[in-house]
């Protein structure tokens, strides 16, 4: 199995890592030509606005026609990535998902925290870093976690965003689950 | 584990964390928040806020202290990127006030005039992230033994001279490749060689790698700077007098510097790409006049700072 991660900055690598460890192919994708022959995609976190200014109309383009067919899963800035709606600032988005997502929404830096939350109802550590909250859930989009009462990582189809950063745990549950969503076999928890 | 280490490596995590979320980017040093936003614009990952750059600070002397905190503030009410900001080598009392301020990461920085003559920052005290500089493997291990969350190597700030910044990767990178190669006894020599930590050294000979990302400054000036850095093994880079500068005296013109942060911004993303360093590269009109470091003796260079 092929996946690109978006490597034009942010933890990429920390992506790269875990789905190798998982067995997968990873292809870094710096130019839209290398989107062409994947199975599936991981927009990292970073800086969303970054990542913009980096794809250009071009880049956006071809990626917006990429997310919107194929298996796609953003963390953090790859979730605002993602989303339809972005607030603080409002920005583009590539509108695979119907969600809205505010930027920067627990606060700054020192807000950043580490927390356990729940995903399809087992405990799971999140790693959340100036992290966006998902503030409305579309009606086709489900919610596969949940942090207190927020939503933290949702799906359509085989479309993931989650706010938290599961790269930065050990845990490699929810990595395999975007992997076993692309396979089409049923998640094993 | 105890109570406290458990929170140790939490805050470590959360601190190396916001680092990890910077690689492959360009930090902008800014002094003021029209500067702010042009970064922003141009595609930085964070701003560095400053009263003055190194440049300015160099060629105007005195005491360089950390920025006036209504100035930090004005700067990160204007952009959404990470803010960063610095205080003097040792100045705890600074560095307190930086974080009560909620800038999103300190630099305990060598461009300011040094506050301790022996003590860094213990930065396990804060849960804002720390960055610091170093010269060799043993600084940045003692830098992350006291807490650093991210190193950038030294290069000479305000010079506009990217060859020390080469100097200190190509060190770093080579003491480290050694460490991978020697006995597990040998690392204790090698620990006392370092005056580093024996524990860290080992993770190092484990890795090939510090703990924590790397980062280049000091004297990167051109998108071409930038890549040469990073084909060295930096993880990002700072661009501090080179992006607003004309010259060490003179800001450059705002059209002029935003071409240039962006050719930066795309270069440290296609470091390795030649055919996108050229295109970046085409389009601009010479970098800052700048300093050789070869014309600075000792007593003038800022990168000796820090013990």
């Amino acid at each position: 199995m092929k996946i690109g991660v978006l490597a034009l900055q942010g933890d990429f690598d920390a992506h790269r890592k875990r789905l190798q460890e998982l067995g997968a192919e990873v292809v870094l994708v710096k130019k839209p030509e290398q989107l062409d022959d994947l199975d599936g995609l991981v927009i990292p976190g970073g800086e969303s606005g970054t990542f913009l200014k980096l794809l250009g109309e071009e880049g956006f383009a071809k990626l917006r026609d990429f997310v919107r067919s194929k298996p796609t899963f953003g963390t953090c800035a790859g979730a605002i990535l993602l989303a339809s709606e972005v607030e603080n600032p409002k920005q583009a988005g590539l509108g695979a998902l119907d969600i809205t997502v505010r930027r920067n929404a627990y606060g700054r830096q020192i807000d950043s925290s580490i927390r356990e939350g729940r995903f399809l109802n087992h405990p799971i550590e999140m790693v959340f870093i100036r992290a966006p909250k998902i503030e409305r859930v579309g009606r086709e989009v489900e919610v596969i976690a949940t942090e207190g009462k927020d939503p933290v990582f949702v799906r359509k189809g085989k479309t993931l965003a989650a706010t938290f950063h599961p790269e930065l745990s050990h845990d490699r549950r929810i990595h395999q689950y975007f992997l076993d969503l692309i396979e089409n076999t049923q998640p094993s928890y | 584990m105890s109570q406290d280490n458990g929170h140790n490596t939490t805050s470590l995590r959360l601190k190396t964390g916001l680092a990890e979320m910077l690689k492959g980017g360009v930090i902008m040093d800014v002094t003021d928040a029209k500067q702010a936003e042009i970064a922003e614009r141009a595609g930085a990952v964070a701003v560095m806020a400053l009263e003055r750059v190194p440049a300015q600070i160099r060629a105007e002397g005195g005491v360089a202290r950390m920025a006036s905190p209504k100035k930090i503030r004005e700067i990160m009410s204007t952009v959404d990127i990470p803010v960063m900001a610095k205080c003097r080598i040792g100045h705890f009392a600074e560095a307190q006030i930086l974080q009560e301020l909620g800038v999103d990461y300190i630099d305990e920085s060598e461009v300011l005039t040094p506050a301790d003559e022996a003590h860094h920052v213990d930065k396990h005290a804060f849960t804002v992230p720390f960055v610091c500089g170093a010269r060799n493997l043993g600084e940045a291990l003692r830098r992350i033994a006291e807490g650093a969350a991210m190193i950038r190597t030294k290069g000479e700030a305000g010079t506009g001279d990217v060859v020390h910044a080469v100097k200190h990767i190509r060190q770093i990178v080579q003491e480290m490749k050694i460490l991978t190669v020697l006995g597990e006894e040998e690392l204790y020599a090698k620990a006392k060689e370092h005056q580093a930590p024996y524990e860290l050294v080992r993770m190092v000979a484990r890795d090939g790698k510090l703990p924590v990302p790397n980062f280049s400054a000091g004297g990167i000036a051109t998108p071409a700077d930038a890549s040469l850095v990073m084909q060295l093994g930096a993880e990002a880079v700072f661009v501090g007098s080179g992006i607003f500068m004309k010259n060490s005296t003179e800001f450059a013109d705002p059209l002029e510097a935003e071409k240039r942060a962006k050719a930066i911004v795309k270069a440290a993303t296609h470091f390795n790409d030649p055919k996108v360093l050229l295109e970046v590269s085409e389009d601009l009109i010479g970098a800052m006049k700048g300093l050789a470091v070869s014309a600075l003796d000792e007593a003038h260079m800022l990168q000796t700072r820090g013990w």
